[in-house]
């Protein structure tokens, strides 16, 4: 009986050593291949860290759906959102001629682009959805500039990783890894329906990312900052959706 | 074949008279641990996934709705975001964020769970052999007697509680192999992400729209049939059903035995 009980004890032991070795060794994996969010922390981390390697695993190279003009919704839901800043309201005043993007971090070439800027370069369109959290959506087609397009003018340097996006409105920033900022469908947009991306859409620019969820869409685009490391920014979580409890992943 | 006899125990029970059984098991370790894991996350699913319907308690069909598109329905009850026209006065607090990371935590958990005992199920013959109708069960004449003997709230003999009877055969054979896939799939059909590498998901379903409301419907089912699940537990003695379930034993099993 003693003799069975040790046999199990030691049997026991040595299969949660090999468990916590092959969860370390895991991480360490995940770690290199870019597969653990910024928010793998806490009681969801499990969820969110599942969540976001089978995304970089499942769809590095995939498409978000396109539609037909015909599929185009007629109520393109401007969302509701907190006011406007006096800073935004000065802009808009001046027709957003003063609007710039400040583009830094592990950039060759840091510097500050006017919307006149943005459209000069070869602009994209796609009618593609956005859909919010909440359940509600719409199509569109969204015209701008892709954002592998403005790295490549700064000349993002080799070790960067992500790049960290930020709205006039203080508390709003967020950020996508290399794989989304440099995906064909990811664009700096201005335009939408054939027009300009209304301020209510988010315009004069607005992050447009269709392979996630609305919020990681930020409205109002003033900065771009490329990094290796998002710990420096903010609570370190990689935007401001995780410091008020959502998902810095939201591809689901 | 020790090895395959131990995994055979594990999943179907040791047989009420096999030698190497102490007591006889009604089910299995592994049917009760994933029974319990699932039932764990669906209570996690459920409310989580009630707190993310209510920041847009309106459903819709197709590939487009918000609050400026017609509904299909809407539920009556307030909304956790001020631009939902609901009639109530009164915005509710967002929970969105912690519902989302435990809805999605939780599906994870019920989907591995799932796999196993789906492997487990059908390497063992637990499906074949306790879940699937006896061939000299499965007549209309057969299911009807069930039916009205339920309808009779005839009390479950005892040799019942040694087996299924048809009705619950056939309701568990689609939870388990209709609604639990449909659920799973009308949730990815949501996923933005999921449906750039799997498109047809949600092309199929006619849209993203479509498979929400779907995904309603499909919970819906599946609380109806934990409420009918848990009230026939109740009838058949609630707390003798539950130690089974919990244990593997059934009262009384060694005098019988």
């Amino acid at each position: 009986m003693t003799n069975l009980s040790r046999r199990k004890l030691i049997k026991s032991g040595l299969s949660a050593a090999a468990g916590f070795t092959g969860l370390g060794v895991a991480t360490g994996v995940a770690q290199h291949y870019g597969l653990i969010p910024p928010d793998h922390g806490g009681i969801w981390g499990a969820g969110e860290t599942l969540d976001y390697a089978s995304y970089r695993l499942l769809t590095n190279h995939s498409m978000a759906r396109e539609f037909a003009r015909s599929e185009i919704s007629t109520t393109p839901l401007a969302n509701e959102m907190p006011p406007l800043n006096d800073a935004f309201k000065k802009l808009q005043a001046g027709g957003f001629a003063d609007w710039r993007l400040t583009v830094d971090g592990m950039v060759d070439r840091p510097g500050m682009f006017s919307l006149e800027q943005l459209k000069s370069y070869p602009s994209r369109s796609q009618i593609t959805q956005l859909a919010c959290e909440e359940g509600w959506s719409y199509v569109a087609e969204w015209t701008g500039v892709p954002l592998s397009h403005v790295l490549k003018v700064a000349g993002i340097q080799p070790q960067a990783k992500y790049v960290v996006y930020f709205s006039i409105d203080p508390d709003w920033w967020d950020s996508i890894d290399m794989g989304d900022a440099l995906h064909p469908q990811t664009y700096l947009a201005y335009g939408m329906n054939g027009g300009d991306l209304s301020v209510g859409n988010g315009g004069p620019l607005r992050m447009r990312v269709p392979r996630q969820l609305g919020y990681k869409n930020v409205k109002f685009i003033t900065r771009l900052a490329v990094t290796d490391d998002l710990r420096k920014f903010g609570k370190g979580l990689g935007s401001a959706s995780p410091e008020g409890g959502y998902a810095w992943f939201a591809g689901i | 074949m020790g090895e395959m006899q131990s995994v055979r125990e594990l999943v179907l029970g040791a047989a009420p008279h096999s030698p190497s059984a102490e007591r006889p098991s009604r089910h299995s370790a592994l049917v009760r641990a994933t029974h319990w894991i699932t039932a764990l996350s669906f209570l996690a699913l459920l409310v989580s996934g009630i707190e993310i319907l209510i920041s847009h308690p309106r459903f819709y069909w197709g590939e487009n709705g918000n609050v400026l598109t017609p509904v299909l329905f809407k539920l009556p009850i307030p909304s956790s975001r001020s631009l939902v026209p609901t009639g109530y006065g009164y915005v509710l607090p967002d929970q969105n964020g912690w519902s989302r990371y435990l809805h999605f935590q939780s599906a994870w958990l019920v989907v591995s769970t799932g796999l196993v005992y789906l492997v487990a199920g059908l390497v063992s013959g637990h499906f074949r052999k306790n879940l699937l109708p006896r061939g000299e069960d499965l007549s209309w004449r057969a299911l009807w007697k069930t039916i009205a003997g339920h309808l009779r709230f005839e009390r479950p003999s005892a040799a019942e509680a040694w087996s299924y009877n048809l009705l619950q055969r056939l309701s568990y054979l689609f939870v388990i192999f209709a609604l639990f896939p449909l659920v799973i799939w009308t949730g990815l059909a949501m996923s933005p992400a999921f449906t750039s590498a799997f498109p047809a998901s949600v092309t199929l379903l006619g849209g993203r729209q479509s498979a929400r409301t779907i995904h309603f419907f499909v919970a819906v089912s599946l609380l109806l049939f934990l409420l009918v699940h848990v009230g026939m537990v109740w009838f058949a003695g609630f707390r003798g059903r539950m130690r089974t379930m919990i244990t593997g034993r059934i009262d009384g099993s060694l005098e019988d035995a």
